[in-house]
């Protein structure tokens, strides 16, 4: 494997990272706003359980998904950075918002509310803009400006394909997270609020999938170069909606511990993953090797050697000792007993 | 306003934004390690509550600090591209490595905050020590990418293509070590100064209970203590820092002092304004020989003059206020400090006159505004570079249009943050006052109160 290509599967990880767990953490914050008012069935206090400890990790992995391309890729930067300024600023502003009124809203009771909603509708207009970088770097939106590019953000905005990314992002957002509360719901034993999420997750689920047969079906139209690639990977795409179908039975199946409820959540949520590991490798191999199709690809853009191997070192040593410490964190928050079950959290 | 001045607002005010936020988040849990200790020590739950109060603030500061350091670390990208090719190249490892700073600090301040009542007291403390850890990390490693851009290293420029990259040597560039621990020193003196004023300004009021007025005396006494080792720290480094300049950018310090003819013996000028037309500073306070004697520790080193430049590398001149300002106000921290000890530990006096109170309510904006003076210095006495020699700013601005509009929206967003986020300090502290604190504990045992939220 060479090197650039090592990169840029290190970077598609990140991506993959990122994009779970921000799910989660964006679809948590919309989920505590969307059952504000409905105390009885604790679906509230199960998302803010879920999200007060991890928002800050979250957070770091989208720093770290920035620095990652430019350091890996500093040419790709460099194109990236000008036909960003405008979406990157936008998604910055909201996320700026909605962290800080995120953390506020658990120290002003008076105001909860205004905050819970503030900060829970900019979370699930974030992922659309995020999204958004796909179909920019598709190339359809990106023009030649002598040695620069720029954006046409009104070629952007009256795309089909753009819109049916947005959308995608959105449901799968409200999706993956709701898959996710209900089993976090299950452990917790909170038999109300897992009926709520499981509920839900029936219904996105398929609004999701609909939403991916829509980009497939627009990309068509707009980035043929794309979808033909990706059209070479059919069986793995089969494969992909194969684990979705899987989730789905799983929701369905008898609960093997306990009695009063129905679905086996975590096995839903395995699937998904693995749905969804597959799809994103499926695109990311027939975006290979351009980075902004068709001018910058990954050997134009690639870092200097030297940098790379010692950047590259840094990844495998930080991760090494960071692993006890997401170990010590996971059983803190997503196994111990006494947290999972507690009462009450917010007061 | 031009594109490159608008650029140049834009990231200047996100910095400055960031950087009160991010300062305080580096010395807050040094004072709350602090604080730990010596509840370990002297089981004096007073400080356990201080510990408490000092994290529920630093929570809510990590509200603004880490969205506006996400913001900071894409629009580098974003307004510089330029620049970050040439760091993406050549200096990418602190960016990385601060990657694992950041999430050490995450990790552990989300379990030192949400599992306080779960763990061990030794666990507590090994968690805050990682915190402490993870912010003092990132804030030496993106500092280090500041002093590359003083002081490049690691590659060399061949044709206008970066060649023979070494990345340990840029990262280990001359100034790294003392701006290190300039950033360190200063972060940690603000933290200390800020507890400093808050709890001056507490016992100003009337009719605060003996308890109380107690409670915050001693808040106060501890920051004063860290106040002046830190303080003194920042100054003793200063001195270092301004012999690397002497080193490395002579024009930055030349226009730091307003000196314009190149001199052995050549004195230190305090206050004033430079005047470019005549060549002096006006208004100032000559030191004789002093400039000569900090630049190279002798009266006879000889120090660079503006005039051995062309003009147009020449920094703007008003640097030579901030660098007084930041001189100034370090001076007055570590005399304050000191005098405060004394009167009250040495001399033994109960209670401090009403004008040595509001000198202490003033030192922690002051801590605050000496950083500001700090990197607005640092960083806009090393134009018109980007990196000192090699890239210049106009080369590394971003070729979109239209700054204009999203500069004011960061304006805006700046305002709300700010505005929202001492609102909601100050209503979260009135309806969990110290007293109420105090009673809860006497009730429940310590670390009751982190349970909430
Ligand atoms: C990563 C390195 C880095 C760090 C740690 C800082 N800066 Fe900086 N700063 C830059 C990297 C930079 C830069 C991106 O390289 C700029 C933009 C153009 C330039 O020459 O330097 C800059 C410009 C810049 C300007 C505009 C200068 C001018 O145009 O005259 C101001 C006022 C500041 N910064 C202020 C700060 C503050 C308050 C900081 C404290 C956090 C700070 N900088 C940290
Ligand atoms: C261009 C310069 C800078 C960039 C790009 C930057 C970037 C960032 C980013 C991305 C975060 C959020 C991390 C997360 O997601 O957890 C952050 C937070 C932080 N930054 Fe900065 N930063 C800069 C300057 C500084 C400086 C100069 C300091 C210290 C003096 C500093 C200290 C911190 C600290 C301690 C935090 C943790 C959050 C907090 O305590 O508020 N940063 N910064
Ligand atoms: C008291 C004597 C002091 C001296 C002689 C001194 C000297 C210096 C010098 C020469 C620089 C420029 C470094 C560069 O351009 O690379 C600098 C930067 C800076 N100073 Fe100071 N300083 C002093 C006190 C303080 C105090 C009290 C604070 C804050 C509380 C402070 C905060 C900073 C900061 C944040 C920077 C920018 C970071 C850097 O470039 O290292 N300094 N200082």
């Amino acid at each position: 494997m060479s090197e650039a290509l090592l990169a840029v599967t290190v970077l598609w990880g990140f991506v993959f990272i990122y994009s779970v767990m921000a799910t989660m953490d964006f679809g948590a914050g919309f989920w505590s706003m969307f059952y504000l008012n409905k105390s009885k069935t604790k679906a509230t206090n199960i998302a803010n359980r879920y999200l007060s400890p991890t928002w800050e990790v979250t957070n770091t992995f989208i720093v770290a998904l920035v620095v990652a391309v430019y350091s890996m890729f500093p040419g790709a930067a460099y194109t990236l950075g000008t036909i960003l300024l405008i979406p990157g600023s936008a998604i910055l502003l909201l996320l700026t918002l909605r962290s800080a009124f995120l953390v506020f809203s658990h120290n002003a009771e008076d105001y909860k509310k205004a905050l819970t909603y503030i900060s829970g509708i900019a979370g699930i207009i974030i992922p659309g803009l995020l999204i958004s970088v796909l179909p920019i770097t598709h190339g359809g939106f990106v023009e030649r400006v002598g040695e620069g590019h720029t954006l046409n953000m009104e070629r952007l905005f009256t795309s089909p394909n753009e819109y049916s990314f947005v959308a995608f992002a959105i449901s799968s957002t409200l999706f993956l997270s709701s898959l996710l509360l209900s089993d976090y719901s299950k452990t917790s034993n909170a038999p109300d609020a897992y009926r709520v999420y499981r509920r839900d997750a029936m219904i996105l689920g398929p609004v999701s999938l609909l939403m991916a047969f829509a980009i497939m079906l627009t990309l068509q139209r707009e980035a043929r170069w794309l979808y033909d690639r990706m059209m070479d990977d059919l069986p793995l795409l089969l494969v992909s909606v194969g684990f979705f179908v899987i989730s789905g039975i799983a929701l369905f199946l008898p609960s093997l511990t306990k009695k009063d409820v129905k679905g086996m959540p975590r096995l839903a949520v395995v699937a998904v993953c693995i749905q969804y590991l597959i799809a994103s490798y499926v695109y990311g191999k027939a975006h290979l090797p351009y980075m902004v199709y068709p001018d910058v690809t990954i050997q134009s853009g690639f870092t200097d050697p030297a940098s790379f191997r010692a950047v590259f070192a840094t990844y495998v040593v930080g991760f090494a000792i960071l692993f006890p410490g997401f170990v010590y964190f996971w059983s803190m928050f997503m196994h111990d007993k006494k947290y999972l079950r507690q009462k009450q959290t917010t007061k | 306003m031009d594109h490159l001045t608008i650029a140049r607002s834009m990231f200047g005010t996100t910095m400055a934004f960031h950087i009160i936020f991010a300062t305080i988040g580096v010395g807050l849990p040094m004072m709350m390690l602090a604080a730990e200790l010596l509840y370990q020590k002297t089981k004096d739950r007073d400080y356990a509550i201080m510990a408490n109060r000092w994290t529920k603030t630093f929570a809510v500061l990590l509200g603004v600090g880490i969205p506006t350091g996400t913001i900071a670390g894409v629009q580098l990208s974003l307004l510089w591209p330029g620049f970050m090719e040439v760091i993406g190249r050549v200096m990418a490892l602190p960016f990385q490595i601060e990657i694992y700073a950041f999430l050490i600090e995450a990790l552990f301040m989300s379990i030192y905050v949400y599992a306080a009542n779960r763990i061990s007291s030794w666990m507590r403390i090994a968690a805050l020590s990682l915190v402490a850890f993870g912010a003092v990390a990132s804030a030496i490693l993106i500092t280090n990418v500041h002093a590359f851009q003083g002081t490049p290293a690691g590659f060399r420029v061949e044709d206008g293509r970066i060649v023979d990259v070494d990345p340990w040597a840029a990262f280990f560039n001359p100034s790294f070590l003392t701006s290190a621990l300039h950033v360190s020193f200063s972060a940690y003196t603000v933290g200390a100064f800020v507890i400093a004023s808050v709890s001056a300004f507490k016992m100003l009021r009337r009719g605060l209970s003996n308890r109380v007025y107690e409670f915050h005396q001693k808040a106060l006494m501890l920051s004063l203590i860290l106040g002046l080792i830190f303080s003194f720290a920042t100054a003793l480094n200063g001195h270092d820092t301004t012999q690397m300049l002497h080193e490395t950018q002579p024009e930055k310090l030349a226009a730091a002092e307003g000196l314009f003819e190149t001199q052995t013996h050549a004195p230190l000028t305090i206050g004033g304004f430079t005047d470019r037309e005549t060549q002096e500073v006006k208004f100032g306070i000559e030191i004789p020989w002093a400039l000569s004697f900090l630049s190279g520790n002798s009266f006879d080193t000889k120090v660079v003059g503006l005039n051995d430049f062309p003009e147009e590398y020449w920094p703007p001149l008003f640097v030579h206020t901030l660098f007084n300002g930041m001189v100034f106000i370090g001076t007055f921290l570590i005399l304050l400090s000191a005098a405060g000890i004394v009167w009250r530990k040495f001399l033994k006096k109960e209670k401090y006159p009403k004008i040595f109170m509001w000198a202490f309510c003033l030192s922690g904006p002051l801590a605050v505004a000496g950083i500001e003076f700090g990197w607005i210095f640092a960083c806009t006495g090393r134009q018109p570079w980007n990196i000192y020699r090699i890239l210049s700013t106009e080369e590394s601005v971003t070729t979109a249009t239209n700054l204009g509009v999203l500069f004011i929206l960061f304006v805006i967003v700046y305002a709300i943050l700010a505005a929202s986020v001492v609102f909601v300090l100050l209503y979260y502290f009135k309806r969990h006052t110290v007293s109420d604190d105090l009673a809860k504990d006497e009730k429940h045992g310590p670390f009751s109160l982190n349970s909430n939220s």
